[in-house]
């Protein structure tokens, strides 16, 4: 008997069901001593009890039945979900730009399996503009699922295979590139593509949801009209991250791979540019450069894709109390880069000076960042800092933890010379590091204050 | 079809009311009272109209978990509204925004539900599923409600026969809207994610009145458990209306009980005569297949026309456009309710759909207002190619909104072919309702993944039912029995005080009226002077009868007591009256007759009554006339 049948039931629940020979999308009814239950059997989710049956009521509300209480199930049917989404042809016009969408998991456009809460993605051109048809406003969109991985399950293969893939479609002539991702890690592949792929001559557009789009209010039709608008139309050859800069449905805003963040776990306005302004401001109708030193867009196909990837290198994320085992056993299990995010302007506590000498002495790269995010690394201020510098621990400049993080894999991928790792490291590329910091690079507004507050009752939030 | 023509509200019988078929349902939504709100933990029932911050949203309909897309979300999603919601920040966190996944249910609100089950005599179903039940008209910013059937399978007793509860939900409240114009709604927040808990009926009212009968029940025995939140808007109904051949209609948000039966009696008229209108429609043989029909741009016809609407169209430079609907000649002036036509049906749709939202949107050809001239109305009917048998209907917008009536306009002209369309449709001010949108179906229901199944176990039902009320009918039984005054009787079996009242009576021996009065007539009586009642608890008034009881405080002193008490928050033994020593009654009453000898009675056989008035004036709140008379008897 295939389990499929039965599918997320288990123990009591199973039994119960397999006694009345009660599959999964029966439409039965369930008699107990107080109630007869009429509906549909639906699966159960693996993480649920195995103590109750879920039934879909003809008026629409699931609820849960003792199976110890069932003491019949009458069969009349069977009405199984069918998840397709509809399809509908995309439509091509030769005067549109043409754009490839490259799929590596996430909500972007998807809808929900209800029984674990997976997500079922469209990827289709033509499940795509049955979803969200005003898409073919901008473009000839075609589609390419590369994964289909949950942000946190990004690695190094997936990051790889989807520059490769970013060098194919730029060489076939694309006029722009848009890529699903979860949220999650977004800004870890913005900047690691930022690395590998190089002298891009079109977008690259990252782009995901922050409500999954099985909801009415979900930002991910808008977020996808504002990437592939960008893909199709903007002058900037950059890899960028679309999502929305407030929570309204207004606008997205397009920040610089190397540079941006997701900094509030759920909201939809998550992604912040950190210690710069974003890019550009985008909505349906028009994109707004904020700022005009991009990389623009080019004609010609003169892409630079290095995939080099050293996988030994750790984040390490300073905490008072820390003891130096923590750098001892990185030492020990072979890792070749560390990246520190330390305290204030870039510290950690003297017992972890010895460790950090060893790793030094076996060549390993450690390289100072801040876990206040904003800012600088300045180790001349404080003695510590210039005897942690003599200890071998290089300043990132103001380099993110995880830009820092994904440039050092990156670099060490191409040398374990250490003078050639510092000098690809210190040598901004795509804006990881900056000369200054503008004045409005940093504006976390404190609510509360009476300007503020005027400030958020004038414009929709 | 049966021969009935509907008579008026005040002449329609019982009998009237059978031929019809007249059946009705309802949906009873009452807040429950709790301190925090239902997933997150925001005060509950904080209302203000104030806003600090606006939030802009759009709502797009989605595929169902059976792969298919709901009726109502696609209309909704044809009328394209900026929604826009106004927040408090006091009120609303980030849940409510939907920028913050839901806290887990709050465990005093189902406690509550689940009271309320019980007393329905439900099934407490045995793991509780919370479900998102979609709203694109944008009144909840996730673009769904996050609801729980919790009960089912309930019944309350109604003239010897039973009213079934069909099920119970517990779900979380909905905005308010401000307004809603063209493209742009806006909603206040304010109300929004406060729990309620929503009880459905089965169609078993035979009359309008009964519905409102029913209803006004099912309001009392929950709130009998007295955790329901009292107030403007925390109790609404929704009320189901169909009659033989037509279609269950449900009207939406009816704010008061007594509003009920000229709403439910509009709406059986509305389907009788809708059914009529079907019957003329296939005399003429206009049937759903032979329906035919047809539109024109007239703007070019219209440039110089007089009346005002459509002039001031052409000015602002929109399109105008005529529908011709064949065979339909004098049936847009078909009644449907009270002074209201089949016109009104159209104009509905073309409001709600195609955001044409400025009155009049429509104009038409069996109109007997004064429009368009009968000159410009031939040259239209020229140009569109119409007939004396047709009717034409012109609407005027932007090309797309246009677009989208005219069609609007064809689909509800061949609905009446067919019958009486799904629809909730909205409760008006003058009792007649107006279309509200598409009956949404089963297909709109998903499960909420952001949340886990609770178990409902038996521990936490037997602990529930042991605070549990009588039921209220129970009580009046009772109280009939006890013969205590006719106005105590309702309010007094859904008080706070019940449980107090049938303990005094059975354990304290207390007179049941003299309860009945403290209980529910003293409150009302402090409450008109300017006292806050609200401070009146069950322990304050324990105290007060047993004090009584006791015979430490008049039958008089009581409401004093109970004022007294009020102002120090509770019932303390200094705030009796100085209990009367019979030497002090002796010299009250020796003081009396002194006073008494300047007065010169009328009838000298009443001096005892007189003499014992004046003695309980002065001390009425401290003794029992009891003790008086038989003083003054010793005196005389
Ligand atoms: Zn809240």
């Amino acid at each position: 008997m295939n389990d499929n049948n039965y599918k997320g039931y288990r123990g009591k629940a199973l039994s119960v069901l397999k006694n009345f020979n009660a599959q999964v999308w029966s439409d039965a009814e369930i008699i107990t001593a107080n109630c007869n239950y009429k509906g549909i059997i639906l699966p159960r989710s693996e993480t649920a009890d195995s103590f109750h049956i879920v039934i879909k009521l003809r008026v629409g509300y699931n609820i849960g039945i003792a199976a110890d209480k069932v003491l019949d199930i009458k069969i009349e049917g069977r009405k199984e979900a069918h998840y397709k989404i509809p399809e509908k042809e995309f439509p091509t016009s030769p005067n549109k730009p043409k754009v490839k969408l490259l799929c590596t998991g996430g909500t972007i456009a998807s809808r929900l399996d209800y029984r674990t809460g997976a997500v079922i993605p469209a990827f289709s051109p033509g499940e795509l503009y049955s979803s969200v048809p005003e898409l073919a406003h901008y473009c000839n969109l075609e589609t390419e699922k590369l994964y289909g991985v949950f942000s946190e399950n990004m690695g190094p293969e997936q990051w790889i295979g989807t520059a490769q893939a970013i060098g194919r479609e730029i060489e076939k002539g694309v006029d722009g590139i848009v890529i699903g991702h979860g949220t999650d890690t977004m800004h870890h592949t913005a900047a690691i593509l930022s690395f590998m792929v190089q002298n891009s001559p079109v977008p690259i557009v990252m782009v995901g949801s922050q409500r999954s789009s099985d909801r009415p209010s979900s930002d991910a039709a808008l977020n996808l009209m504002h990437a592939v608008k960008t893909a199709a139309e903007s002058n900037i050859a950059e890899v960028m991250v679309c999502m929305f800069g407030p929570t309204s449905d207004y606008y997205g805003l397009l920040h610089r791979g190397t540079r941006v963040r997701k900094m509030h776990s759920s909201y939809r306005s998550t992604f912040r540019t950190i210690g710069d302004i974003p890019i550009a401001k985008v909505s349906r109708d028009e994109i707004i450069p904020l700022r005009h030193d991009y990389k623009q867009r080019r004609k010609d196909r003169n892409v630079i894709i290095n995939t080099s990837f050293e996988e030994k290198v750790s984040i390490v994320y300073y905490y008072p109390n820390m003891k130096p085992d923590i750098i001892d056993s990185l030492i020990d299990n072979g890792y070749k880069g560390i990246v520190i995010a330390g305290t204030g302007l870039g510290h950690v506590n003297k017992p972890l000076y010895p460790s950090l000498k060893r790793a030094h002495e076996k060549g390993i790269a450690v390289y100072m960042t801040v876990q206040t995010l904003w800012g600088f690394v300045q180790m001349y201020v404080y003695d510590t800092g210039r005897d942690m510098m003599e200890l071998g621990v290089v300043p990132a400049a103001n380099m993110l933890p995880e830009a820092a993080y994904m440039k050092l894999c990156w670099a060490l991928g191409q040398t374990n010379d250490p003078a050639k790792v510092k000098e690809i490291m210190l040598t901004p590329i795509a804006g990881e590091i900056t000369e200054r910091e503008p004045s409005n690079g940093y504006l976390i507004y404190q609510g509360g204050l009476p300007e503020v507050e005027e400030f958020i009752s004038k414009y929709v939030k | 079809m049966k021969e009935f023509i509907f008579k008026s509200f005040e002449e329609m019988t019982g009998k009237d009311y059978e031929t019809v078929g007249f059946k009705s349902g309802l949906e009873i939504h009452q807040q429950l009272l709790t301190s925090k709100k239902l997933f997150c933990r925001c005060p509950a029932g904080m209302y203000s109209e104030k806003y600090d911050a606006e939030i802009l949203r759009h709502m797009r309909p989605t595929l169902s978990e059976l792969g298919e897309y709901d009726g109502t979300a696609l209309m909704e999603f044809k009328t394209k509204k900026d929604i826009t919601y106004r927040i408090n920040r006091d009120t609303i966190c980030t849940y409510e925004m939907d920028d913050t996944p839901p806290f887990l249910i709050n465990e005093e609100a189902l406690d509550i539900a689940l009271g309320c089950g019980m007393l329905f005599d439900c099934s407490i179903v045995d793991e509780l599923h919370i479900v998102r039940k979609q709203y694109l008209d944008g009144s909840i910013p996730t673009g769904f409600q996050r609801t729980a059937i919790f009960a089912l399978n309930g019944k309350i007793p109604f003239k010897n026969r039973q009213i079934d509860i069909v099920q119970m939900s517990i779900e979380e409240d909905s905005c308010r809207e401000v307004s809603d114009s063209g493209h742009s709604r806006i909603y206040l927040a304010d109300r929004l994610g406060m729990p309620l808990i929503e009880t459905v009926t089965g169609p078993n009212m035979k009359t309008p009145f009964e519905a409102a009968e029913v209803a006004e029940m099912c309001a009392n025995l929950v709130r009998s458990t007295n955790k329901m939140r009292r107030g403007i808007g925390s109790a609404r109904e929704d009320v189901n209306v169909s009659v033989d051949g037509g279609t269950r209609i449900e009207i939406k948000g009816v704010p008061k009980i007594g509003r009920i039966p000229l709403l439910t009696y509009n709406e059986a008229m509305r389907q009788w005569n809708l059914l009529r209108l079907r019957d003329e429609l296939h005399k003429r043989k206009i049937t759903k297949d032979s329906f035919s029909a047809k539109w024109e741009d007239i703007t070019r016809l219209v440039k110089k026309v007089y009346y005002q609407p459509v002039r001031s169209a052409i000015e602002q430079g929109l399109s105008v456009k005529c529908v011709v609907l064949s065979g339909f000649a004098g049936l847009l002036h078909w009644q449907t309710q009270t002074d209201t036509y089949f016109s009104k049906e159209i104009s509905d749709r073309v409001r709600v759909i195609a955001c044409l939202t400025n009155i009049p949107n429509i104009i038409h050809s069996d109109s007997r207002g004064e429009n368009l001239t009968s000159a410009e109305w031939l040259n239209i009917k020229r140009a569109a190619g119409a007939t004396d048998d047709d009717s034409m209907v012109i609407v005027w917008g932007n090309e797309i909104d246009t677009d989208t009536a005219v069609k609007e306009i064809i689909i509800r002209a061949k609905e009446a072919a067919i019958g009486v369309p799904s629809e909730t449709r909205q409760a008006l001010r003058d009792g007649t309702n107006g279309f509200e949108r598409i009956l949404p179906g089963p297909d709109r229901m998903y499960p909420d993944t952001d949340l886990p199944p609770t178990r409902i176990t038996s521990e936490r039902l037997e602990k529930l039912q042991v605070n549990l009320p009588e039921k209220f009918w129970e009580r009046e039984d009772w109280y009939n029995q006890l013969a205590i005054p006719q106005d105590t009787i309702r309010e007094l079996s859904i008080s706070k005080f019940a449980k107090l009242f049938k303990y005094v009576v059975n354990e304290w021996k207390i007179n049941p009226t003299l309860a009945a009065v403290a209980l529910i007539q003293y409150p009302k009586r402090l409450k008109r002077n300017g006292v806050d009642v609200a401070l009146i608890n069950e322990e304050m008034m324990r105290e007060i009868f047993k004090a009584y009881k006791d015979g430490l405080l008049s039958r008089h002193g009581i409401l004093v007591a109970v004022r007294k008490s009020i102002v120090k928050g509770k019932f303390y033994s200094e705030l009796l009256p100085k209990p009367v020593t019979t030497k002090e009654i002796d010299e009250t009453i020796s003081a009396v007759k002194e006073e008494m000898k300047s007065i010169k009675l009328f009838d000298e056989e009443n001096t005892a009554k007189v003499l014992m008035g004046l003695v309980m004036n002065k001390v009425r709140i401290n003794v029992e006339g009891k003790i008086v008379s038989e003083k003054i008897l010793n005196h005389i």
